[in-house]
């Protein structure tokens, strides 16, 4: 350790600290704190107006129209979620499991798979939209010309198929990087261990279940975590698939959607709403953290007992 | 126990690694064939676009392109991601290697918790806090800049910088460190002239990992970007999208402009690209 004087020492430690400390309590501490404060005053977008206590939050749970809009918005989430941590780390798993070993071309499929992620959701966004399209789009183009027109339809234009074909494109979209941690946490399983399994076993589903999950296990808790966080923070894609050019409105919308709308006065609203909005980001935040917590400790014990 | 015999139909045929073999080769073609439409479709006038989706094109037709050039921000809004992402890259490697040199190098009293407040901001969704954001941005007379923007981002890339920085600088070796100490370097220069440059694999992975989500964020833009002059490439493209709803070429090139510096920069960098992108989860 550094033998220079007590005092130097901390003045030297301080400012390689602070410059990055101000930033976070600035930017990030500050805000999410106040955020919390924000809820319990009425604002109209401009000015804090007065300390209404709880009021903003018995609002947006119990009262209309928000009651019925935040548990829409809530549902889709929970179905945006349930389907991804099945279609999009299912076709992980399997991705990880075919590229763990070595292919001619192996390196050629890991960049092909990984290559969506690196786009914008934007770009995804749109360039899907223009696929999708009813009337040109080449999804439909294409179910034409194999024979199976009565399967072409206006797949963002009506609520039974919005929200799977958001789920579908997100899918697309992002499969890349579960798969990878997968395929990292399998290329450190030991050879040994493997050989010695194949020898007891020819079936790849006995293998899969008692050595080579309980080994991706670990990876797979912090792939779940983040997906739960990004699929309640879900934004731009609804934006921009679903809100420009009409679509069944409402149907697909995300509570990270609604939290936007609500707070600057979206299309739908117009009319900026600070306090209700702070509302609804406290309860989102306070629910991701929390079912996070959960989720972790419960998959972390569960690992430990496989 | 199975015997080989027992096998029927497509395993018979093809075997498990012929089976996954297929499987990886339309999946590639999944991942890949919607891009390379992208691409082909902004070669062409609209009508083809519809008619023959998928031929190659005439790639010296740039008349979409140059519809882009010379009639739309497009231009601007690219200097402008690159100036928002690289000046937020940079304060985050600057002020990051700084932060982590500290917390990885010297034991002092309270490192492990200003490192978990670090820590923190890694889940944390700083999208969630967007109001009180917008009115300190609007208190600080910042509405409407660029700068506004870098702040956030910075603010948002500091965890992960931090997190990859401090576990790398704890690995290195000291003996370096402690040979320049005995002959009586500044800690000043010990960091510059010794620590830094080996610091450097590690900066790498810090700024990849922060490039793809700045480079393509579009929420916080939105927010607090009005002046169309101002605006990022993934912002610039939700207004364009909306003007040229008929004609598809343009469209087309419009998105393989925007995905285009990015996408051939991952090509040209895949390896570092991946472990960049995934180093935030895997430990």
């Amino acid at each position: 350790m550094p033998s220079f004087k007590p005092t130097r020492r901390g003045l030297w430690i301080t400012s390689l600290i602070a410059p990055g400390l101000l930033v976070m309590i600035l930017f990030v501490a500050y805000p999410i704190i106040s955020a919390l404060a924000y809820a319990f005053y009425d604002w109209n977008g401009l000015a804090r107006g007065e300390f209404v206590g709880f009021k903003n939050f018995s609002d947006v749970l119990l009262r209309e129209p928000y009651k019925s809009d935040i548990q829409n918005a809530f549902m889709n989430n929970v179905i945006v979620f349930f389907s991804l941590m099945v279609i999009q780390n299912g076709a992980a798993f399997l991705l990880a499991y075919a590229l763990w070993r070595e292919f001619p071309l192996a390196r050629f499929h890991r960049i092909a798979v990984f290559l969506p992620v690196v786009l914008s959701t934007v770009i995804v966004g749109y360039l899907w939209k223009l696929f999708l399209n009813p009337v040109f789009g080449l999804v439909n183009n294409l179910l034409k010309s194999i024979g199976l027109t009565s399967l072409a339809q206006p797949w963002l234009g009506q609520p039974e198929t919005a929200l799977p074909a958001l789920i579908l494109v997100n899918a697309w979209h992002w499969v890349g990087f579960p798969t990878l941690i997968f395929l990292a946490a399998m290329q450190r399983i030991p050879g040994e261990i493997y050989d010695a399994a194949r020898m007891e076993t020819e079936s790849e589903w006995v293998k899969i279940r008692k050595i080579i999950w309980p080994l991706v296990a670990p990876a797979a808790t912090i792939v779940f975590v983040l997906q739960f966080i990004g699929s309640f923070n879900w934004f731009e894609l609804p934006y921009v698939m679903e809100d420009i050019l009409g679509s069944p409105y409402g149907h697909s919308d995300v509570l990270a959607l609604y939290f936007y709308r609500l707070a600057f006065g979206g299309p739908s609203t117009g009319v900026a709403d600070f306090g209700h909005g702070s509302a609804v980001a406290v309860l989102v935040f306070v629910f991701i953290t929390a079912f996070a917590a959960t989720m972790t400790v419960f998959l972390r014990r569960r690992e430990i007992e496989l | 126990m199975t015997n080989s015999s027992d096998k029927t139909g497509l395993m018979r045929t093809f075997g498990r690694d012929g089976l996954l073999q297929i499987f990886l080769i339309a999946n590639s073609f999944i991942m890949i064939a919607p891009i390379v439409i992208m691409v082909f479709s902004a070669f062409k006038p609209t009508m083809e676009i519809f008619r023959h989706p998928f031929t190659i094109p005439d790639f010296t037709d740039l008349s979409n392109f140059v519809a882009i050039w010379t009639d739309t921000n497009f231009v601007r809004y690219f200097f402008n991601s690159v100036l928002i992402t690289g000046s937020a890259i940079f304060a985050i490697l600057v002020l990051g290697t700084l932060a982590a040199y500290a917390l990885g190098r010297y034991a002092f009293k309270g490192s492990s918790f200003i490192l978990l407040f670090f820590l923190a901001g890694l889940t944390l969704p700083l999208k969630l806090a967007v109001i009180p954001l917008f009115v300190l941005m609007r208190d600080l007379g910042l509405l409407d800049t660029q700068l506004s923007l870098i702040l956030i981002y910075v603010a948002m890339g500091l965890p992960s910088a931090v997190f990859i920085m401090t576990g790398f600088i704890r690995s290195l070796p000291g003996e370096l460190e402690d040979a320049a100490r005995m002959d009586g370097a500044s800690e000043l220069r010990i960091m510059w002239k010794i620590m830094l440059p080996l610091t450097r694999p590690a900066m790498v992975i810090a700024a990849i990992n922060n490039l793809v989500p700045i480079w393509n964020d579009f929420f916080f833009p939105l927010i607090f970007l009005q002046n169309d002059d101002l605006k990022t490439l993934p912002q610039g493209l939700t207004g364009f999208m909306g003007e040229y709803t008929t004609n598809w070429g343009v469209l087309f090139a419009g998105l393989t402009f925007a995905a285009a510096p990015i996408t051939i920069l991952y090509i040209v960098l895949s390896r570092q690209f991946i472990s960049g992108m995934t180093s935030g989860a895997i430990k």
